[in-house]
């Protein structure tokens, strides 16, 4: 019998590491996700096995309730708002783990890890992590999920001795984990609950809106550690296997993302950023230097006049929801003999391969969508650079300056086009706070409004 | 010797076989425990190396695979990675399974449902992408919305 479960579990694992591999291509991704159903449905039928057989109405009470909510949620979910629904689920992933751990704690017996007050000592220290982990991950995906869907503010919110305040929580959660396994008492098992669902809120507060995709990379590894650690609890290698899997996914894409705006991930996690740093490049853009200012029919005299058009979209498309509007834009170009590529920035939008999505959602072929390092040196030859919604991201100071907070960025080189139309709604700074050199060249023109309104005007220009 | 002395002695007797009887159990629960615990502890001891064997070799995979996901479906591979990670879900059903309505009982089944969310609602939003991603060559041809 046991070993029929722990073969089982084993196949579940495989199936888990074929989705992850599906997702090479958009051709087997579908699968890869069909593997991903499979090997959930086979964890779970086999431990029904496990459980007393008068439980399992309220258990299947309990999957269809969540199940209900989780689809009606899934399907109705705008694509835009993608990145809020996976920071709330991260959050969902850290309270399941504090449960799970809770009722491990208190009825050891289920689980085969000893007796209430005489748990093996190996279970108690991963208890005490995998708690410490999950509550942490609650608590700053509830931040990340309040600062996407915009009920908190996305600046930076910092206090005198924060640093040091969190690090003093830290040590105290590590002092509760000794006491536990010294004393097993609930008191300090749920003091580390408490105190790390603070430093959750404390740790991601500082961190600004726009370092979200870091953020929630960095959570969605923690969830994986969650369940890896559950997994060292409850001895079951299922859990450890998925937990290192989802875990690794999440720091890589941490890394990606930290690469792609050359921070390092400790400067992420401390936060604050954006909120000091502007001031002191700003003295090197001064107010007398003139924009050139178009309007749509402008715009799109240009663009019909080109042989070929890089698209740049940013956080600004998704937030205006431009996308339809963008690729109706380029479907009429494509009619009139241009060639429309889409360029991405590995941190535009607000979580990793945002923009691609959104693009997918407008129906744009995901080979006309390309990274940063396969379209760069294309630009050069390129007539027209369409940034929509980005700043930051093409910011030249980034190779030239090296006192700007974002020196070193690796940059999509819109500079090098003939001509860069850019839509904005201000002249306002990006998120760094840093003055775009860009906006004043001789071959920008910039395009003020709406990013929607704009493409839908343009749209109207070119058909006249 | 009277009937009266014999049974005396009878009774004594059995009396001695009574206690030397619970002697030798006690004793035997004493050994079992000991063999017990000593058995868990090497247990444990052996799951916790067998557990880092697997999730060390785990990273790796984890690590080889996720860097070979195209940059295009980073998106659709946290929200998959999302839903797996649910699979927490074995432990909370475990710790919903016995008979009794302990709190240990309505904590296993609050996970259940708060998992289940994720499962469900991570598998299908990954499922709404995905359908999304289509080829130049499909046409992509105009679909609602």
């Amino acid at each position: 019998m046991t070993s029929i479960v722990a073969l089982a579990y084993l196949f579940s694992g495989v199936c888990f590491i074929m989705a992850l591999r599906g997702l090479a291509s958009p051709v087997s991704a579908r699968q890869g996700n069909t593997f991903g159903i499979v090997g959930m449905a086979v964890a779970i039928v086999t431990t029904f096995c496990l459980v007393e057989a008068s439980s399992l109405w309220f258990i299947a009470i309990a999957i269809a309730l969540g199940g209900g909510i989780g689809a009606v949620v899934a399907r109705n979910i705008k694509m835009t708002a993608l990145p809020q629904l996976v920071a709330a689920f991260h959050s969902l992933v850290g309270l399941a783990a504090v449960l799970v751990a809770g009722a491990a704690f208190s009825n050891p017996d289920a689980y085969n890890i000893g007796s209430a007050g005489k748990i093996h000592l190996s279970s108690l220290i991963e208890m005490g992590l995998g708690v410490a982990i999950g509550a942490i991950t609650f608590s700053g995906s509830l931040v990340a999920f309040a600062k996407l869907q915009g009920l908190v503010t996305g600046k930076p919110l910092t206090f005198p001795m924060q640093h040091q305040f969190n690090l003093a929580l830290g040590i105290l959660t590590l002092v509760m984990v000794v006491g536990l396994i010294l004393t097993q008492s609930p008191y300090a098992f749920w003091a580390i609950v408490g105190i790390t669902f603070l430093l959750g809120f404390l740790l991601i507060l500082p961190i600004g809106g726009a370092d979200m995709p870091v953020v929630i990379s960095m959570l969605n590894s923690y969830s994986g550690w969650a369940a890896a650690a559950t997994g060292f609890t409850l001895e079951n290698p299922l859990l450890i296997i998925t937990g290192a899997l989802v875990g690794a996914s999440g720091a890589i894409l941490s890394y990606i993302m930290c690469k792609g705006m050359n921070r390092s991930i400790f400067n992420v996690i401390l936060g604050g950023f954006g909120s000091d740093s502007g001031a002191a490049s700003a003295g090197a853009g001064t107010g007398d230097r003139s924009v050139k200012i178009g309007s749509a029919e402008d715009a799109a005299f240009i663009l019909k006049n080109a042989a070929s058009v890089v698209i740049v979209p940013g956080y600004g498309m998704a937030v205006a929801q431009a996308q339809h509007a963008l690729r109706e834009m380029a479907d009429q170009l494509k009619k009139a003999g241009v060639q429309v590529r889409y360029a991405i920035h590995p941190v535009a939008g607000r979580m990793p391969g945002h923009m691609n999505v959104l693009l997918a959602e407008a129906n744009v072929p995901y080979d006309e969508v390309l990274e940063l390092d396969e379209i760069n040196r294309d630009f050069g030859q390129t007539d027209v650079a369409y940034v929509i919604g980005a700043n930051d991201v093409t910011n030249p100071a980034a190779k030239t300056d090296p006192n700007s907070p974002i020196f070193g960025m690796p940059i999509l080189d819109v500079e090098k086009a003939k001509t860069v139309l850019f839509i904005k709604r201000s002249m306002a700074t990006g998120y760094a706070g840093v003055e775009n050199e860009l906006f004043y060249r001789p071959n920008t023109m910039m395009l003020f409004g709406d990013a929607k309104h704009m493409c839908e005007n343009i749209v109207k220009a070119l058909e006249s | 010797m009277s009937v009266g002395d014999l049974a005396s002695t009878l009774s004594n007797l059995a009396a001695e076989q009574q206690k030397l009887a619970d002697l030798a159990k006690s004793l035997a629960a004493q050994a079992a425990q000991a063999m017990a615990t000593q058995g868990e502890a090497a247990g444990t001891h052996s799951f916790f190396i067998t557990g880092l064997t697997v999730f060390v070799l785990a990273c790796f995979v984890g690590y080889y695979v996720v860097w070979r996901v195209t940059p295009a479906l980073h998106s659709p591979l946290m929200a998959v990675t999302n839903a797996v990670s649910s699979v927490i879900i074995v432990g909370a059903l475990l710790a919903a399974g016995p008979i009794e309505m302990t709190a240990s009982k309505w904590m296993g089944l609050g996970a259940v449902v708060l998992a289940s969310i994720n499962i469900f609602g991570g598998f299908i939003v990954t499922q709404r992408m995905l359908a999304m991603y289509k080829k130049k060559s499909d046409g992509g041809g105009p679909k609602a919305k």
